[in-house]
């Protein structure tokens, strides 16, 4: 049992919950307490001492049913309890037709696997299967195109060479008994594919999220499917925690600087200026200030969309973000942001400023009218937007103030490099008057971008 | 003979804690049964009101231990959880004893030879004598054991969990003067957590984690039963089904297990015999605390009451 109850930790692990080894021997003291009779038990059991919030809970719990759950019609609860009570009768049942049928003397000459099929024996099949999936290390199996060799190797282990000369030589002397064997081989094949479909699951989920989290951390934002939405915005709820881990404690070493000689000498003049108490200069630290402008016209507003969930899942880090939304022109969103889901303020935003045709200079100009004076020299000011204004007058003017006034300007472009300046692209213009511009146009660049800013002001 | 049963140890943890007055659903059951089998701390997440800080209550009053709680909030330092040393004592003291400390260096014919006398002495004045124990150093003295309560960890900083650690996996404190103290007996130890911030994973790795939600239909009525004996079955069904409809609005606070209880005594206070609308309307501010839940509330009331009276009547 040990054995099962260390391969159930790696498919928690593969289900998402966060286990470590001292979790593990907790729950097998925990399990060791209330042993393995009563199933609703030990799955509390596990809940308790492995989970540690809500969604692992629950994912868990899910990998819980999944692991102890067998292929086999049956449930090992009641089933177990069942069979406890009736070995004897069943094997005097099986035993007895043996006997007296003539047909079946033949299937002494047959390999195990072979008997152990003609006598129907539920639970000698599945702790068969189960021997030889771990014979298999069938644990290892990572990508479903593995199913079929995996499944081979369980048949194989399992022995189907020797049944199929069995069979060959059935079909020749009694086609009754070779058709009965044909059937429960079909059926075992059918068994052994769920099991290993369910190892699948069970291992091979955290490889294929890997793979699939890679492959969406580089995937253009601009041109994620609709249906990818959501798992975008998973990828981007991890990116936020594992920047909030990074960045939220203060770090105190960090801000001492150097020896405050006048301080030092003037609290020390006691002593005849002999330095007993040392004094230091604090270096100082701004809390980050944001104030966000996101282009939220055609292609950039999905980019937008990441990068406002991103910026407004930091709270721990920085609390005083304020955004705003433009194409033909400005709003604030912040409170839309803070007060609504992200799927609903995303929707109100864009139906308050979305799928017009962008005017940087009217969105700046809107923005120097209103809330200029939001912009201090501890502020930093992060665009986001292609820079594409039609054409119209880009204002830069405007750009140069708000870089005056603040800490720094920070231009984040969901382009390529190739394409700045091309067509009625603003880019080189603006980019004068930024401290720092910077593609951004998958979700890798965007955390690279937002720790970046985050990490200055530590 | 309870080592080999499990589930009869938990069924009776259950009665144990249900003859206090607390209908624990199995899981809590489970978690209080498995804290005391592997001496683990149990660390309760949930919505505020439903029976996190009840449930240290009831297996104190179970077990028959003292209950020591510890109210954390922001700012709460060493000092105040862990022990303090009795300064004005030991100045008074070092000030009594000048005299007898004269006497006892006198024959001292250097100041080296002074000093070498006073360290035979031992640290008199950093000794347990002087050391004031809050609340975790209590729980450890006690002989008995007890249930410790750390209610609201979340409330209180990043730092003072890591003061904590110490004590919950090997229920040791170390003062540097002093030594390291050891559970004279394990205490239960029950920390409570609203989830206002996330806690740190070394805190949440010591402990078993149980979440206690909003309990079921059948539970609730059982809980109600229990506080508030007086109520009438019929009433208390249609109560309670009442209340998990307005669970299912989206409120910005929804009502948990002491609001339940608070409206049930309220109607039998008021000695309604059954839930009408009017009644429903009088006192929903006893079950809602902000006016725009009330608001959004108000309209549905009619159609609420009657689902849970045909609830009643096919049920």
């Amino acid at each position: 049992m040990r054995e099962n109850l260390h391969r159930f930790f790696r498919a928690a692990r593969g289900a998402g919950v966060r286990l470590s080894p001292a979790e593990s021997i907790d729950a097998m003291r925990a399990v060791s307490k209330v042993g393995f009779a009563d199933r609703t038990i030990l799955r509390d059991t596990f809940l308790l001492t492995l989970a540690k919030t809500q969604d692992e809970k629950k994912a868990l719990g899910d990998c819980f049913d999944l692991f102890f759950d067998q292929p086999e019609p049956q449930s090992p609860l009641e089933d177990g309890k069942a069979d406890e009570q009736e070995p004897s009768g069943s094997n005097a049942a099986s035993d007895s037709p043996g006997d007296s049928s003539g047909g079946d003397e033949q299937a002494d000459g047959l390999g195990q696997l072979a008997q152990m099929l003609l006598a129907q024996d539920r639970n000698q099949i599945s702790a068969a299967i189960a021997n030889a999936a771990s014979a298999a290390s069938l644990s290892d199996i990572r990508y479903f195109t593995q199913r079929g060799i995996f499944s081979g190797r369980v048949l194989d282990q399992m022995g189907i060479e020797r049944l199929r000369d069995d069979l060959d030589n059935l079909a020749a002397t009694n086609p009754a008994l070779a058709e009965r064997l044909t059937n429960a081989l079909d059926g075992l094949r059918g068994t052994v594919r769920e099991t290993v479909s369910q190892a699948l699951m069970l291992y091979g989920r955290e490889e294929a999220e890997n793979l699939r989290n890679e492959i969406l951390r580089n995937a253009p934002l601009s041109r994620i499917e609709p249906r990818q939405v959501e798992q975008m915005r998973n990828l981007i709820r991890q990116i936020a925690r594992r920047l909030r881990e990074r960045y939220s404690k203060p770090r105190k070493r960090q801000r001492r600087g150097h020896l405050d000689v006048r301080r030092t000498i003037r609290r020390n003049a006691a002593w005849g200026g002999v330095p007993f108490l040392t004094a230091w200069k604090r270096r100082h630290r701004d809390r980050p200030k944001i104030v966000a402008l996101c282009d939220v016209s055609g292609s950039v507003a999905r980019v937008s969309d990441f990068f406002l969930l991103l910026i407004h899942s930091l709270h721990e880090v920085v609390d005083d973000v304020r955004s705003f939304a433009f194409s033909g022109h400005l709003i604030e969103v912040s409170d839309i942001l803070e007060s609504k889901s992200p799927e609903e303020a995303m929707a109100e935003i864009m139906s308050k400023v979305g799928f017009g045709s962008s005017d940087y200079g009217n969105s700046f100009d809107d923005f120097e009218h209103g809330w200029m004076s939001s912009i201090t020299p501890q502020t930093t000011v992060i665009v986001l937007g292609d820079a594409r204004s039609n054409n119209l007058d880009p204002r830069a003017d405007i750009l140069r103030r708000i870089a005056e006034r603040s800490k720094r300007v920070v231009w984040l472009n969901p382009e390529g490099r190739m394409a700045w300046g091309w067509g009625d692209s603003e880019m080189p213009r603006y980019s004068t008057f930024c401290t720092v511009v910077r593609q951004c146009a998958t979700a890798k660049q965007l955390e690279r971008a937002v720790s970046d800013i985050v990490a200055s002001y530590q | 003979m309870a080592e080999n049963r499990p589930s009869a140890s938990i069924e009776a943890v259950e009665s144990g804690l249900a003859a206090q007055g607390y209908i624990a659903s199995r899981q809590i059951a489970t978690a209080v049964y498995l804290a005391q089998q592997i001496e683990k701390p149990i660390l309760v997440e949930g919505p505020a009101g439903v029976g996190k800080t009840e449930l240290a209550k009831a297996i104190a009053a179970w077990r028959g231990m003292k209950m020591i709680r510890l109210q954390c909030y922001e700012g709460l330092d060493e000092a105040k959880a862990l022990y303090e040393w009795k300064y004005a004592k030991q100045l008074l003291y070092t000030q009594i004893l000048k005299d007898k400390l004269g006497e006892v260096l006198g024959g001292a014919p250097t100041l080296e030879a002074a000093l070498n006398q006073l360290h035979d002495f031992g640290d008199v004045f950093f000794s347990k004598e002087f050391v004031e124990p809050r609340p975790l150093l209590q729980a450890l003295e006690q002989p008995a054991g007890c249930v410790l309560l750390i209610d609201e960890i979340d409330k209180s900083d990043a730092e003072f969990e890591s003061l904590l650690l110490e004590i919950l996996s090997d229920f040791q404190v170390t003062i540097p003067e002093l030594g390291t103290v050891v559970a004279v007996a394990a205490p239960t130890v029950i920390l409570t957590s609203n989830s206002e911030r996330d806690l740190g994973d070394a805190l949440k790795r010591r402990c078993l984690h149980l979440h206690i939600g909003f309990p079921e239909q059948k539970l609730e009525e059982r809980i109600v039963e229990s506080r508030v004996p007086g109520i009438s079955q019929t009433l208390r069904k249609q109560m309670v089904s009442f209340i998990h409809e307005v669970r299912t609005l989206d409120l910005k606070k929804l009502p948990s297990v002491s609001e339940t209880i608070d409206w049930a005594r309220v109607l039998v206070l008021l000695q309604a015999p059954e839930l009408g609308h009017e009644v429903v309307k009088d006192t929903l501010n006893v079950l809602l605390k902000y006016e725009a839940d009330i608001e959004a509330t108000m309209p549905q009331v009619s159609s609420f009451i009657a689902k849970t009276s045909r609830q009643n009547v096919f049920g």
